[in-house]
């Protein structure tokens, strides 16, 4: 292949000659021409590494606050804001819960979850499909959560893109409903290998379709070898017990007060 | 489709790096297990430079393979696919190579010189 346009066959991408300035074909590969000079600059940066700045700038600006931030991903319709609403009522009494929702359009969600009683911020990504840190280190700007509250970032209904995007969360959950299908792990692997919990949504269906629980866990651990599984019901409450230890647990691993001043910091870097 | 969100990750990167630079060409790595499809990459790339400093700019895709060691039977090897199993059929692997998304190089026009 050539080096310098990559004209020619693919096939020897393993090695890389860069030659600096002219040259002149010796290989036959139909079209003479002579190649601008060229001076290469090597950079070796990761193409993330924006992203993944500003999300540890999130998580920092949360740890000062000893805000805990949970990152719910799952495909559309599998009952993230209900799952949402119902946790938001059962702890608003004891602890102040907040959300980030993302959609690409409409305040819907957050419109449900200030109903449910907890303040929201919705981020509408138009053509976007994931949130990434920039929004949500906007929104947290928009919502100002109160230190030591849990903040709930519901993103873009979706199974691929936001798995790659690090929002400065500290867990990442993925809702499964039964009406999906038990093979999801394997078509989405990337989302449940880096899924810190599989919520298992809506098995008061369970009688109705053919969705096995035990396939599901299965192929979630073959993706993230001991990832826990909860399957639960939103609609009856069935399982949600198990849901909101999973929330203390993980609270009670991240909740490192810290001294030093709340304020000033902003969370932009 | 993240891969435009990526693209002009990979766009915003080159441009500041390259200041006022004619881009010729783009080199960069995706790993099989980076969650990002190498077509939709290359086509983003002409949508996303359009307008820019890196227009007429040509991408250059490196693909490599995911590689694993297996704590269960404790061999390496180079994974066909996304999904991180050991051909001994365990999933208790480490993950050596195959996540990277990368820029790896860019080649400028060259400059002209005061000989």
């Amino acid at each position: 292949m050539c080096v310098t346009c990559g004209c020619g066959e693919a096939g020897d991408q393993g090695v890389r000659v860069t030659a600096l300035g002219e040259h002149e074909h010796e290989q036959v590969h139909g079209h003479p021409h002579a190649h601008p000079a060229v001076d290469t600059l090597v950079l070796e940066e990761r193409v993330l590494a924006r992203n993944d700045h500003l999300a540890e700038h999130v998580r920092a600006w949360l740890a000062v606050r000893r805000i805990l931030a949970v990152n719910l991903m799952s495909s559309p319709g599998s009952g993230k804001t209900s799952l949402l609403e119902r946790t938001v009522a059962h702890l608003a009494p004891t602890r102040e819960v907040c959300v980030i929702e993302g959609d690409q359009e409409t305040t819907y969600d957050a419109e449900r979850i200030q109903r449910a009683g907890a303040r929201a911020v919705q981020v509408n990504t138009g053509a976007g499909c994931h949130l990434d840190a920039g929004m949500v280190q906007r929104a947290l700007e928009a919502l100002a959560p109160d230190a030591g509250s849990l903040l709930f970032v519901e993103n873009v209904g979706n199974l691929v893109c936001p798995a790659l995007f690090d929002v400065g969360e500290h867990a990442k959950v993925v809702v499964i409903s039964v009406t999906e299908g038990d093979d999801k792990p394997l078509k989405y692997p990337h989302m449940f290998r880096a899924a810190d919990l599989v919520v298992v949504n809506k098995t008061d269906l369970l009688p109705y379709v053919d969705f096995d629980v035990d396939a599901l866990t299965q192929r979630a651990r073959s993706l993230h070898p001991g990832v826990t599984v909860l399957p639960l019901s939103v609609r009856t409450g069935d399982g949600t017990d198990d849901w909101y230890a999973w929330l203390d647990r993980l609270a009670s691993t991240h909740d490192t007060p810290r001294e030093g001043a709340v304020h000033g910091a902003a969370v932009r870097p | 489709m993240h891969e435009l969100a990526i693209t002009q990750s990979v766009v915003d990167l080159v441009a500041e790096r390259t200041t006022g630079r004619r881009v010729v060409v783009v080199h960069v790595r995706v790993g099989t297990l980076s969650g990002v499809v190498p077509d939709s990459l290359a086509f983003c790339f002409d949508l996303a430079t359009a307008g820019t400093a890196l227009a007429g700019a040509r991408l250059d895709i490196e693909e490599t393979p995911g590689r694993v060691a297996c704590r269960t039977c404790g061999t390496e090897q180079e994974l066909p696919d996304a999904l991180l199993l050991c051909a001994c059929g365990s999933a208790d692997v480490e993950l050596l190579a195959g996540a990277d998304l990368r820029v790896v190089s860019v080649e400028l026009e060259k400059e002209p010189s005061c000989a």
